[in-house]
């Protein structure tokens, strides 16, 4: 006699329900200790559901399989010399801008799931936290082996860790971990789970991964859309979260939309690098970043938020300053590298007539208004020797750390400040979003390791570019500056006319 | 005819990244293991205290009594990152496929005698908890852990625990015709039965016990050594006709612990060496925990195995021997 | 505004059966292609019917099985053994 095949609901539901119970020889707030103080009131952990029942062994299973084909592209890539195959060589500097910060992310990822997979008091949640733990360490883990064939040959990939603790720039999306890590477990389900993961994260993978696939990089599309597969099971574990908190308690919304509105505009403003990355970096482009938000937030975010509704939540605060600002912000990061390009950590060029036409039929109503004029005056200056550079430090933003360089909502001409006072302290944000986050929660974020204020007060190296440079292990001339005149467009150059040559 | 393949040379600027590098002394080719570990975890400079400890940075090595120079000296002997890992594990798991459909097709748990079945209703499957407690401590050692060296084996460990949860539970199903019901006996067991609750009370207590490598030398050293020993490797006597059955559908845990216990020693081993108080430390958390196992453990064996504890008394003996061969002092 | 189910897959042998099935059995579904991946949105549930892709497959094939080719998704979730659901309820 064979036994029945047991459904895969039943199945999981016995393999995995029931291990966990409550304990008698130590109370359960003392091996759970850090469950309560956000005020979230959960009833019952036992109605948490969990849509994909992985069992470890299906997960063994469709894991290894995903990194044997993973491992096989990238062994070939590595042997065809992929890395001089891709569509030019100022590609590499999104990689580099990935490298050093985003990947560091999933690391933080990795970590922090861990946190709540042992923190949470219910089973379910733990299990699929744990999970994704495994996942972002593999997510971290791939990104690094897919971009260490191209550190053999590029600049500014090879002081990523060290980089990622220290580089003014990269202090955004470092403190929007760290703002996660810091907060309890619960708002770091919905911040990294829910907000990022579920609204944002298709922002950052698809149209990126897409854009590597049509610039030639084969071995990071194939790691993005490997690593992407199990972020449909990390955005089904941000659903099923705020679901799953606010059918607990009627109490569980309000702070669940604070969260919801935090997140949102602090995971926006991280994305900004995406932004630029999509509209300058790329050398053949797949979508603008303002097609990328209609598809993925308008289009997306609105399905999810009419689907939220009937719980009371609202679409996120700001969401439409955001909506506005996606004709403008890839442009104002970009001005920002441009001018710092001396400190950046990778290369930064002004776009060519070709990439400006582009820029204009993707934003008819903003760039040549606004910003095209600039990138011409830039682009003369520059043949006349004149490059601009700008040597003054920048005010940061006391939240999301950017330098103050955004405009007022409505008002593309000034740039927006706003400030608090705090405990005889004024503290200054790029925008209403920024500041709202703030007054929430002043003690945290008066803490903010702010690079600037960090430089000022000499704990960087030194006073001047060259220290702070030596301090952050970028090598001046080489990792930074514009690509024109870089080793990386001299390499890139000579591989191109040998294989010419070689072509006969 | 001779084909000539033109080629053009690449040649590398270096070999590896900058960290790398440095911990090897020279720019050389890096293993995926040394690139997918070293420095990989933020070190300084953050930028707010966690709410929920806020005497600590997340990323913070005085979560521990025991004092590293460098937490990147305990590396992983089987060189694990994600893809290697998950490779080994897949390879273990078609064994378990093979081992329950052999059962199933020749009904050898089907045709088991209520003895047998009792004894493994008692003594096998409230194992599962055992390794769900794990499970939450070596997710907990991973969290609060130090270096991506140590915590990234300790999530790929928690998932493993997770997974043996899930082959005791298929050991179950398989036994009570896939009902679920001897899962419920067994958890009740665990619950209340006197001879778990000694283990019970051993694995509650580590829950609450805040210096992760403490956590680890009790759970690496002391519960895997002493219970999960007694059990997988002790107890072939206890499971009756069904002793072959049990070896055979348990494999994946005998694997793994020979498996595991070469990285975890081996981490052990490198943090007691790196001066004398580690090593007193180490050496004093692994006398207690490995003592509070024994007792913990004999009312089990002796449950099971009608000895009067003294098979766990030979599980403790044999872990403090290894204690000892790991260069600490009990 | 409606709402819109979505699952982008990989733009491979792998999925192909499977973007088949999900075709032929949801009409009015709306094709995206993107280099390296397709992106499917519907206005109703977008269903794959285990069925239906082993007709395409010629072999057994698990839901489960769709790990090895999902991109992302769009709406709720439901597995079972005989079909991958992805919806809005509200």
């Amino acid at each position: 006699m064979t036994a029945k095949k047991l459904g895969l609901k039943q199945r999981y539901a016995h393999m995995t329900r029931g291990l966990d119970w409550e304990t008698t020889y130590q109370p359960m707030d003392k091996v759970f200790p850090y469950d309560q103080f956000e005020g979230i009131k959960i009833k019952d952990w036992s109605a948490w559901e969990d849509p994909f029942r992985l069992t470890m062994d299906a997960y063994w299973k469709f894991q290894a399989e995903k990194e044997r084909k993973l491992y096989a592209v990238l062994d070939a890539f590595a042997q065809n010399n992929g890395q001089a195959s891709v569509s030019d060589g100022r590609y590499i500097n999104t990689l580099k801008l990935f490298l050093t910060g985003v990947s560091p992310l999933e690391y933080q990822a990795h970590r922090g799931f861990a946190f709540t997979g042992r923190h949470l008091r219910g089973a379910g949640p733990r299990v699929a936290a744990q999970m994704q733990s495994l996942d972002e360490l593999r997510h971290v883990q791939t990104q690094i082996h897919t971009i260490s064939q191209y550190n053999k040959y590029f600049d500014g990939l090879s002081e990523f860790p060290h980089m990622h603790d220290r580089v003014w720039y990269l202090s955004v999306p470092k403190s929007f971990f760290d703002d996660a890590r810091a907060a309890g477990p619960f708002e770091f389900m919905i911040a990294i789970g829910f907000a990022f993961e579920y609204v944002l994260t298709n922002l950052l993978f698809v149209p990126f991964m897409s854009g590597a696939a049509y610039n030639g990089d084969m071995s990071t599309v194939t790691f993005g859309f490997s690593a992407q597969s199990d972020e449909s099971r990390h955005m089904t574990l941000g659903i099923e979260v705020i679901k799953f908190l606010l059918e607990q308690h009627p109490d569980n919304l309000p702070i669940v939309q604070k969260w919801v509105d935090k997140w949102f505009w602090r995971g926006f403003r991280v994305l900004g690098l995406v932004a630029m990355m999509m509209d300058y970096m790329l050398p053949k482009k797949v979508m603008s970043w303002k097609e990328a938000w209609e598809i993925y937030f308008t289009e997306g975010g609105g399905s999810l938020f009419q689907d939220l509704a009937r719980y009371g939540i609202k679409v996120p605060k700001y969401a439409d300053v955001a909506t506005e600002a996606a004709e403008h912000i890839s442009h104002q990061n970009w001005a920002v590298f441009y001018q710092y390009t001396h400190a950046a950590g990778f290369h930064t060029w002004m776009p060519d007539r070709e990439h400006l036409d582009w820029l204009s039929e993707k934003y008819p109503n903003t760039f040549d208004k606004y910003y095209r004029p600039r990138w011409e005056m830039w682009a003369q200056a520059e043949k006349e020797g004149k490059r601009f550079y700008n040597m003054a430090l920048p005010q940061l933003c006391q939240v999301c750390q950017i330098p103050m360089a955004y405009t007022e909502p409505g008002d593309p001409t000034t740039i927006c400040f706003r400030e608090t006072q705090f405990k005889g302290e004024t503290y200054h944000f790029c925008s209403d979003g920024c500041k709202d986050i703030f007054d929430d929660e002043p003690e945290k974020y008066a803490q903010s390791w702010l690079p600037v204020h960090q430089i000022f007060q000499g704990n960087c190296g030194g006073p001047t570019v060259p220290d702070v440079l030596n301090w952050y292990r970028m090598n001046n001339g080489a990792d930074n500056m514009d690509y024109a005149g870089s080793p990386d467009e001299k390499l890139w150059n000579e591989w191109h006319a040998k294989a010419a040559e070689a072509a006969g | 005819m001779s084909v000539q393949i033109k080629t053009i040379e690449y040649e590398p600027k270096r070999q590896t990244f900058g960290h790398v590098a440095r911990r090897l002394g020279a720019d050389k080719p890096a293993s995926r293991y040394l690139e997918a570990t070293l420095d990989v975890q933020p070190t300084v400079n953050f930028h707010y205290k966690p709410q929920w400890e806020p005497e600590f940075w997340h990323f913070d090595a005085r979560k521990t009594a025991v004092v590293m120079e460098d937490w990147y000296k305990p590396l992983d002997p089987r060189q694990f990152y994600y893809a290697t890992y998950n490779i080994a594990r897949a390879n273990m798991n078609q064994s378990v496929e093979r081992s329950f459909a052999f059962a199933d097709e020749r009904g050898l748990i089907a045709k088991l005698s209520d003895d047998a079945r009792s004894q493994i209703e008692h003594g096998l499957l409230p194992l599962r908890h055992l390794h769900w407690g794990a499970n939450m401590n070596m997710t907990e050692i991973c969290q609060r852990g130090y270096g991506t060296a140590v915590t990234a084996p300790c999530i790929f460990s928690a998932m493993d625990h997770l997974g043996m949860a899930q082959i005791v539970s298929r050991i179950g199903l398989a036994l009570d015709g896939q009902t679920g019901v001897s899962l419920d006996m067994a958890k009740e067991t665990w619950l209340n039965n006197p001879a778990w609750q000694g283990v019970r009370k051993l694995i509650e207590d580590s829950f609450v016990e805040r210096d992760w490598f403490q956590l680890f030398v009790a759970q690496t050293l002391a519960v895997n050594g002493v219970i999960l020993d007694l059990v997988y490797k002790h107890a072939d006597a206890a499971w009756q006709e069904a002793g072959v059955t049990v070896a055979m559908l348990t494999e994946f845990m005998t694997d793994w612990r020979a498996e595991e216990s070469r990285w975890s020693d081996s981490v052990i081993k490198t943090v007691a060496a790196e001066s004398p108080e580690n090593k007193a430390l180490v050496s004093q958390w692994a006398k207690l925990w490995i003592d509070r196992a024994v007792e913990a453990a004999k009312p089990l064996s002796a449950s099971l195995l009608g000895d009067n504890g003294a098979v766990a008394e030979a599980a403790g003996e044999a872990t403090r021997k290894r204690a000892l061969s790991l260069g600490l002092a009990l | 505004m409606a709402q819109i189910a979505s699952l982008t897959l990989y733009h491979n042998d792998d999925a192909r059966p499977i973007i088949e099935a999900i075709l032929a059995d949801n009409p009015g579904v709306r094709v995206m292609n993107l280099p390296g991946c397709v992106k499917l949105d519907s206005d109703g549930p977008l269903v794959i019917n285990r069925a239906s892709v082993e007709e395409r497959l010629g072999r057994t094939w698990d839901p489960q099985e769709m790990h090895l080719v999902i991109i992302s998704m769009a709406g709720h979730l439901d597995e079972d053994d005989d079909q991958f659901t992805v919806s809005w309820r509200h």
